[in-house]
């Protein structure tokens, strides 16, 4: 890097021209990605030492398959917190959507209608989500509250308390289905961290993505069609939500309305562990693929290490706050 | 203390924001019992000044004096308790709450566990506004209230702080002839009472029915203070605008074409009203008048973000809708706004990235980003407009703010743009970098490009435009050609003579 | 009085007559509904809800949210219980006041870390919801505390009273009265009113921002842990597992409906009294109704969005102002 470039220019102005970049070592050690990926190793390590299980790459695979759903979603519920909005709801969406799959698969329709009918009613949902916030332009967090209840209310209403089983053989068990040693599963959530990195990263949507976090009026005045994104996004997530749903019921054989009960802080938990700003504009879906493994470690370590499901709650909810911490204390730091 | 002792007395003020000097090495006095007018242009540096007596900012250097005694203001809470209150132009105000709370809640020496006695607060509201004869229902909340019932709470507000020193921002600006009328007769009255009033306004008439002395702002220089009666209207005029032209040549003149943007009626209200004009191709129309004259929500309008409810706008003779940015953009407009920070660049994304966001048809045929076109794009423009950068990598808030601003106008001119609205192009940016913007102005006119120059400094139009046109309270007011253009010309139609009347549609 | 000041003033009104207008189309199609005993059973089913809701409102008009509510009054059953089961020989009081403290302790703790961090409170409780109830299970050490161990004194509580209304509904009414005595006579009630409104204009008008913050949140914790104790009361038991789980989103239902506006600097003590009486009739109702109580949650979230709706009508001005494009 060079050095910069004084201007000779009239007397009186003592204005800066632009300030010195920052050194390449200091750019890469201030991304949260990298806290991340040094967090991840920690665990790893400590894990190993821990417990002979976490020397084995199957095993950590095999457990993944609990949090893997939720990992996919966190992935695009990534890609609309950069955009400066919040989604909520998909838990309640991956159980409503779920038992709507459950409910057509009971009234007689064939496996593959009913997942249609399941895929569609992601789109309506988040759809419905975007209207909201689009149209009506109401703040995104507290709409995905309401529907966050709303959802979870009308799976309880679809499907009472019962859970609905009986699905045909083919159909059940996604997560004991092997390319090598990698569960399905897994190897979806890798395929899907590919596919939406790439759009971010590399697509003009992705670019625009980001363009309209760091100062939606600004994206306006571009010309950036933020709205159409929005929605575009909301809509994304709900479809996503009710591919991860039907990948729960596949993996639990049945569905109830409970199904995913609490994912909305697993969720969020993820991608703020994977370096995303809460106030949008900056993120990755690199960090949040590596959170999701992050996780992955440390709530198996939990269970290795005997502590009660419940117990991990406290974990989860302390990470969540420490880490939407750091995070805006490293953003704030590289923020000039 | 004799009468004759100032009431504060300021020595050596200086104040600079990101190393440009706003406010240079100011001396005055105010007396008590006196309204003390400050003029000056926009950015002449009487706003700071004011702002700074409030506590709003800290001065970079000098000493105040208050009653004789030298004094700290270091927030607005501190001159509240030093007797210090500033009526903002856009009065401040807690819109859920009562008239009559919004008058005390914060009020110095409140007790936070103290109880509110809502029926003496509503007596002491009903005195306080009776004293300023208006009838507002103290019971009501603030929501409903029009601007200038707001800026009548916030003048009761300050007498019931028994405020020494009341500084009132533009007070008159959303006033009805009569309501200011109803101002001077409390402004009179606290001064008989021995309070300062400092009196910041633009109407000239106002100034000389109520104050007594002037002080006169340029460049953030103070260059006179005197008495009101000693100084004519010309006089005032000339000191504050009485900057040397001589810096920049007047462009020659390009060859001008059919008309390319042509706005006929235009009205959004509240806003403005009824702006008919014509650009015609390589010209360059200047859009003068003061802040809050409307010039910038024209060019909003024209541009989509906030469009008009009525009128037409046609380019090339054909009428168009522009309902948001991206139809403005689909049409060849471009806008480069005045407010950089908010609606111009993107800060803590890369140079690169902000000067190719109105392109991505350009640097992404099919989507996908082609990196090293878009360097290509960016590297040429920074080259072109000599953007001084370390890197086009570089997060573009790390750039000075002239350097951020010839980014935004490199992102426009990928965009290709047949029609061009400039506001405030060269806001906050060194004699410099302006100078070499002047230029480039001059050579995308001199391309066949409609330019629309939205500027609150006169030598400026008077440099660059082929005509002017001058807006005051939300309509056209004038509609200069050059050759009869002259600063006093722009600035008699700029300043608001009586009230809300003003000569209307010298160019309809 | 201007036309937007009635449309304020209207919003209690507006509750009151979907309350009569709910109560009046279930007595139609159900005639049993309207009955002493149909109140007596919206009467229990209200203390719980509505000492919530009268943190919940404080926190809404200074312009958070608070999501860990449940999980506060969860903890502070426990809590509470754990000294009843243990402790027999202490009096009522002492479950009592560790309960309410508790709850002010982890309220406390909301308060500040959303104001020195200066984060979203949705998020920051949307993690002491998981935290707290974690906390609890660990603190309980998973067990249940069972009916026989919740002391008789407490139970009756939610049966009778001297004046045969039972403790809990005084209790709950009281403290709304007093909520409404803070919030309409101390400086400090108004200064709530006053960040919600105006949060950037508040401390140039001299308001300390932080601590009144911290205040609210901590006053959300200690009602939450005060329905904890209701809880107990009226269930007879506490769980881990159970006691408190999805609660807030009942609580903000009943608040939103009572016309206090997420965008904060507006709420009344009455308006959410009669929002949480609205809601407990329809939770009364929907059984006699013959309606599935599964539809309860969704009847939640439908109603929230509806008042969300709401709240933006009247601010934009109608809904032509609510549909017409906005300015950047």
């Amino acid at each position: 890097m060079t050095s910069i470039d004084k201007n000779p220019v009239a007397p009186r102005v003592i204005v800066r021209e632009a300030a010195a970049p920052r050194p390449r070592w200091q750019v890469w050690l201030i991304r949260p990605e990298v806290v991340t990926l040094l967090l991840l190793v920690i665990a790893a390590i400590v894990a190993t030492r821990l417990s002979p299980f976490f020397a084995d790459l199957g095993f950590i695979l095999e457990s993944s398959t609990y949090y893997i759903e939720f990992a996919i979603v966190a992935l695009v519920l990534t890609i609309v917190i950069i955009s400066g909005e919040i989604d909520l709801s998909p838990a309640a969406q991956m159980a409503l959507s779920a038992c709507l799959f459950g409910t057509a698969f009971k009234a007689g329709a064939p496996i593959p209608v009913a997942m249609g009918v399941s895929l569609l009613s992601g789109l309506v949902m988040g759809a419905f989500n975007g209207f909201f916030v689009t149209v009506l332009r109401l703040p995104s967090i507290i709409v995905t509250i309401g529907t966050l209840i709303l959802y979870r209310g009308l799976a309880q209403v679809l499907a009472g308390d019962k859970s609905i089983s009986g699905f045909p053989g083919w159909f059940v068990g996604i997560d004991y289905r092997m390319v090598g040693i990698v569960p399905v599963p897994v190897l979806v959530f890798i395929a899907a961290s590919i596919l939406l990195g790439l759009f971010l990263g590399i697509t003009i949507y992705g670019r625009q993505i980001y363009q309209i976090g760091t100062s939606e009026i600004a994206a306006i005045h571009a010309g950036i069609r933020v709205r159409r994104i929005k929605m575009g996004l909301f809509i994304a997530s709900g479809l996503t939500s009710s591919i991860a749903g039907l990948m729960v019921a596949s993996r639990l054989g049945s569905v109830r309305y409970d199904l995913a009960t609490g994912g909305e802080l697993t969720m969020v938990l993820i991608v703020m562990l994977g370096g995303t700003y809460i106030f949008g504009g900056r993120g990755s879906i690199l960090g949040t693929f590596l959170a999701a493994w992050l996780l992955v470690i440390i709530a198996t370590g939990m269970t290795v290490a005997n502590i009660a499901i419940n117990a991990q709650l406290t974990i989860m909810g302390l990470l969540l706050i420490v880490s939407i911490i750091a995070t805006n204390a490293i953003y704030a730091r590289s923020q000039r | 203390m004799t009468v004759s002792a100032p009431l504060v007395s300021a020595r050596g003020i200086s104040k600079s924001f990101g190393g440009v000097e706003v406010l240079r090495n100011v001396d005055l006095d105010l007396m008590p019992g006196e309204v003390h007018a400050l003029l000056g242009e926009n950015g002449a540096g009487k706003s700071t000044f004011a702002k700074i007596l409030a506590g709003v900012h800290r001065p970079t250097r000098g000493t105040i004096e208050l009653g004789g005694k030298p004094v700290e203001i270091a927030s607005p809470i501190a001159a509240q308790r030093l007797g210090i209150t500033l009526i903002h132009q856009e009065p401040i105000s807690f819109p859920d709450l009562s008239v009559a709370e919004n008058l005390v809640i914060g009020q110095v020496g409140a007790k936070p566990l103290g109880r509110v006695r809502w029926a003496e607060l509503a007596k002491e509201a009903r005195r306080l506004m009776g004293l300023l004869n208006v009838p507002i229902d103290v019971t009501v909340p603030m929501r409903g209230l029009s601007i200038a019932d707001q800026q009548m709470v916030e003048i009761a507000r300050a007498l019931a702080s028994d405020s020494r020193l009341i500084i009132m921002d533009e007070p008159t600006a959303a006033l009805t002839p009569k309501e200011v009328e109803t101002l001077f007769k409390i402004v009179r009255r606290l001064r008989e009472e021995g309070r300062t009033i400092i009196f910041i306004s633009h109407r000239l008439e106002e100034v000389r029915a109520i104050c007594d002395r002037v002080t006169i702002f340029r460049d953030g220089d103070k260059i006179e203070t005197a008495t009101t009666a000693s100084l004519t209207d010309a006089d005032i005029i000339r000191r504050m605008i009485g900057r040397p032209v001589a810096d920049y040549l007047h462009r020659g003149t390009s060859h001008v074409g059919e008309v390319a943007l042509s706005v006929r009626a235009l009205t959004l209200p509240g806003r403005f009203e009824n702006i008919s004009f014509d650009i015609r191709k390589g010209e360059i129309v200047g859009l003068g008048g003061l802040v809050g004259a409307g010039r910038t929500d024209v060019a909003r309008a024209i541009f989509g973000v906030a469009p008009a409810t009525s009128g037409v706008i046609e380019i090339d003779g054909k009428p168009v809708t522009i309902n948001e940015p991206t139809d403005a953009i689909g049409l060849g407009i471009a806008l480069v706004s005045e407010d950089r920070a908010i609606a111009g660049i993107f800060r803590t994304l890369p140079v690169e990235t902000n000067i190719t966001a109105a392109v991505p048809k350009r640097i992404a045929p099919k989507g996908i980003i082609r990196r090293t076109v878009e360097k290509a794009l960016a590297k040429e423009s920074v080259e072109k407009l000599s953007i001084r950068l370390a890197s086009v990598r570089q997060p573009i808030g790390e750039l000075s703010g002239g350097n951020q601003q010839k980014a935004i106008l490199a992102r426009w001119l990928l965009a290709e743009p047949d029609i061009l609205i400039l506001d405030e192009p060269t806001r906050g940016i060194d004699i410099g970098v302006k100078a070499e913007f002047y230029d480039m102005i001059g050579e995308l006119a001199a391309g066949g490009r409609a330019i629309l120059l939205i500027s609150s400094e006169l030598p400026e139009l008077l440099a660059l435009s082929d005509r002017i046109l001058v807006m005051s309270e939300g309509k056209l007011t004038a509609d200069i050609p050059r050759a009869e253009a002259s600063q006093e010309t722009i600035m008699h139609a700029a300043v608001p003579r009586s009230g809300r009347h003003t000569v209307s549609g010298a160019a309809a | 009085m201007s036309e937007i000041a009635r449309l304020f003033r209207a919003r209690e009104a507006g509750i009151l007559v979907m309350l009569v207008l709910f109560v009046a189309v279930v007595s139609l199609i159900q005639p049993r509904f309207f009955s002493t005993e149909t109140l007596r059973i919206v009467l229990l089913a209200v203390p719980l809800i509505l000492v919530a809701a009268m943190g919940q409102m404080m926190v809404l008009v200074a312009r958070h949210v608070d999501l860990s509510i449940g999980s506060i009054l969860g903890f502070s059953a426990i809590a509470a219980g754990m000294v009843f089961r243990d402790h027999p020989e202490l009096p009522l009081f002492v479950g009592f006041a560790v309960g309410v403290l508790s709850g002010a302790a982890l309220g406390f703790v909301n308060g500040l870390v959303v104001t020195v961090f200066k984060l979203p409170s949705i998020i920051v409780t949307l993690g002491t919801l998981s935290l707290y109830r974690g906390l609890l299970f660990i603190l309980s050490g998973s067990k249940q505390i069972d009916p026989n161990d919740i002391p008789e004194p407490l139970i009756r509580m939610a049966q009778t009273s001297p004046i045969d209304i039972p403790w809990i509904v005084i209790i709950a009414f009281g403290v709304a009265f007093a909520t409404w005595l803070f919030l309409t006579y101390s400086q400090i009630g108004r200064q709530i009113y006053a960040i919600g409104s105006n949060p950037v204009a508040a401390p140039l008008r001299g308001i300390r921002v932080m601590p009144v913050t911290i205040l609210v949140f901590t006053l959300s914790g200690a009602l939450a842990g005060l329905a904890g104790l209701i809880y107990a009361a009226r269930f007879g038991y506490v769980n881990p597992g159970i006691t408190g789980v999805g609660f807030e989103f009942t609580v903000i239902a009943a608040v939103v409906i009572g016309g206090v506006s997420i965008n904060g600097g507006v709420g009344s003590v009455l308006g959410t009294v009669l929002g949480v009486l609205l809601l407990g009739s329809v939770q009364v109702a929907l059984p006699i109704l013959g309606v599935s109580g599964f539809w309860q949650n969704a009847i939640y979230g439908g109603i929230i969005l509806i008042a969300l709706v709401i709240d933006r009508t009247v601010r934009q001005g109608g809904l032509r102002g609510l549909l017409a494009r906005g300015g950047a």
